[in-house]
């Protein structure tokens, strides 16, 4: 068939979004790998980058668990059941989207901080301020919509009459869920939470807020260099965070390809 | 025996209105009705999967209307046979055994035996969307079967096949149920699976059961022109009836007048099958008391049968084989005598 000028029209509209993503990635990496390539291999073997680097994705991981603990069940009531207040609730979960992470931030310090509504209480035995608790929970507050709005799609997408049938075979309400809603919800509740954890480790402001700069997460480390020391210094951080992501989005989507590929 | 006593449900834009209905052990039910008449959500409340307004629902004198489905020994399979898509075959007709307390090696023979009398043996390792259509139905049976429920609801389960394949399902499902005897409702909205597959037809409209009977009850003798109209009586003619001597004259009209068995006198509606008319193009020396004449308006080729309408008087609409059609040398224009029995005509 031939191409129309609509198709055409869009894709030069598409290709022009597209390029506002593409360059500045390929524009670091070129300007890494091209001019510093020292500098990167430097920066990757730097204990204080690595342990940065590595600080953020723990601190990711922790939250994007603690968002499935709690937030998968949140998504299958809201993809299943009908409730008065559902469409607040939905509301509510996209919020941390529309707030400036600065504000989450002192949100969260007011609540979580040395003498917050929660933090007070509870810092004889857990501190937020200046400890990861507090890197997790700024993390999660601006990371959680993505995995539980991505597990809510997937679990609408699952035919509700799989469940009535694993009924009728004899599972009890927690047995459909977990041996039919579940697995097939899977792909795109593990596709949640990686988008999730990327958004996690990007976090710059919520936890500087919070947290303060130590103990350092990777943004924290690339701001630092940027204002300590320049825009290289700053650059080599920030290209080995951005392999360190990219790579592990890649191999986890790729993993994630294969293991349904057959079904 | 399973029994549905005064069963009421709104839900969304369905509701089922105060139904009552006794299946008998090993009796295959079928339910038939238009879309929209609540049949799923008959089978739905009566597999548990919502709670009814009003009514109750009983198996073998055990109360089911507060039992979770898992509890009701109740095999469901949908028209799109809802197989697990993330599971093979066998893990599919496995699901329920392994939920139950039953041995490995049991639960292992009984999926074996049920996968062999069902012909599927063979697709144990497949993943559902690599089956045809006819093996999803034998694996969706299966799964339901292995469990050997009281009763097995099959919710339009030859809907999503094409005709031919329509066909040898509605044989398999007919010998499935000889060999496995498990009391079966199977609801339908097509008329010609109800007859060749139901003990007993339940005919369902608006959301309440309006006439229960064996087929040939309810494609002779419906009890509405609704059902007539839906079990395919295509000859309905409102008419005043006189009855002398157990036959009814019947004015349909137009100065047609003809005659039924019965004692129903006044306004009535006389009923004819058009397979119940035999055409002809000489007067037929037949016992039918019922003779008219006329030409043919339309003729529709159905492959191995032919439609005419005939205006003989009123229209008529007769189906005839490909065979007789084509030795009469039929077209439209040809006059033809139409002859039925008095006891063809039905009147409500």
């Amino acid at each position: 068939m031939r191409i129309g000028k609509t198709t055409i029209l869009f894709a030069v509209l598409g290709a022009l979004i597209l390029a506002i993503i593409i360059i500045p990635i390929a524009n670091i990496f070129i300007e890494q790998f091209a001019f510093d390539l020292g500098g990167f291999f430097s920066a990757i073997i730097d204990s204080a980058v690595l342990g940065a680097v590595g600080l953020s994705c723990f601190a990711a991981f922790l939250a994007v668990l603690v968002t499935s603990v709690f937030g998968v069940p949140l998504s299958y009531l809201l993809a299943r059941k009908e409730f008065r207040g559902k469409g607040f609730i939905g509301g509510i979960v996209d919020l941390p989207m529309s707030i400036p992470h600065v504000a989450a931030g002192i949100m969260l310090l007011t609540v979580f901080g040395r003498h917050g509504l929660i933090g007070g209480p509870v810092s004889p035995f857990l501190r937020f301020e200046g400890a990861l608790p507090g890197i997790v929970v700024a993390m999660l507050f601006v990371s959680a919509p993505f995995l539980i709005n991505s597990a809510r799609e997937g679990f609408q997408s699952v035919d509700p009459r799989l469940e009535k049938v694993a009924r009728s075979l004899g599972a009890t309400e927690w047995g459909a869920f977990w041996r039919v809603a579940f697995p097939l919800a899977l792909p795109q509740i593990l596709s949640g939470a990686i988008m999730s954890w990327a958004r996690a480790i990007s976090e710059f402001a919520a936890v500087i807020m919070l947290v303060g700069f130590f103990p350092m997460i990777a943004p924290g480390m690339i701001w630092d260099k940027f204002y300590s020391e320049g825009l290289y210094a700053g650059m080599r951080v920030a290209v080995v965070l951005l392999v360190i992501t990219l790579a592990a989005f890649v191999g986890l989507k790729s993993l994630m390809g294969r293991m349904y590929a057959e079904r | 025996m399973l029994s549905v006593r005064n069963l009421s449900k709104k839900w969304a834009e369905f509701s089922l209105k105060n139904i009552n209905l006794d299946v008998k052990d090993m009796e295959y039910f079928a339910v038939l009705g238009p879309t929209g008449a609540g049949k799923t959500l008959l089978l739905e409340l009566i597999a548990g999967f919502h709670r009814p307004d009003k009514g109750e629902i009983w198996m073998d004198g055990q109360a089911l209307t507060d039992l979770p489905p898992e509890k009701r020994a109740v095999g469901f399979v949908y028209q799109d046979y809802s197989l697990f898509p993330h599971l093979t075959v066998e893990e599919n007709v496995g699901f329920g055994l392994r939920l139950r307390k039953i041995s490995k090696s049991e639960a292992r023979k009984k999926m074996q035996q049920t996968m062999h009398a069902l012909n599927i043996s063979g697709l144990a390792k497949r993943y559902p969307k690599t089956l045809s259509g006819g093996e999803q139905q034998k694996t969706a049976l299966a799964r339901a079967l292995v469990l050997e429920p009281s009763v097995l609801l099959l919710d339009e389960p030859l809907s999503a096949v094409d005709a031919r394949a329509r066909e040898r399902l509605r044989e398999e499902l007919k010998n499935i149920h000889n060999k496995f005897g498990t009391t079966t409702i199977h609801v339908t909205h097509d008329h010609e699976e109800a007859i060749l597959l139901g003990d007993r037809i339940g005919v369902m409209n608006d959301g309440r059961i309006i006439q229960v009977g064996d087929p040939d009850e309810i494609f002779r003798k419906p009890k509405s022109e609704f059902i007539a109209n839906f079990v395919g009586v295509e000859n309905i003619f409102r008419g005043k009836s006189k009855v002398k001597g157990g036959i009814a004259k019947i004015d349909i009209g137009k100065g047609v007048e003809i005659e039924a068995v019965g004692e129903k006198g006044g306004e009535v509606k006389a009923c004819i099958r058009p397979e119940e008319i035999i055409v002809s193009k000489r007067p037929v020396k037949s016992s039918g008391r019922n003779m008219l004449r006329g030409p043919i308006s339309e003729i529709s080729d159905r492959g191995p049968t032919v439609r005419l309408r005939v205006d003989a008087g009123r229209e008529f609409t007769v189906v005839i084989t490909k065979k007789s059609f084509t030795d009469m040398r039929l077209k439209i224009g040809s006059k033809v005598y139409l002859a039925f029995k008095a006891s063809s005509v039905h009147v409500i």
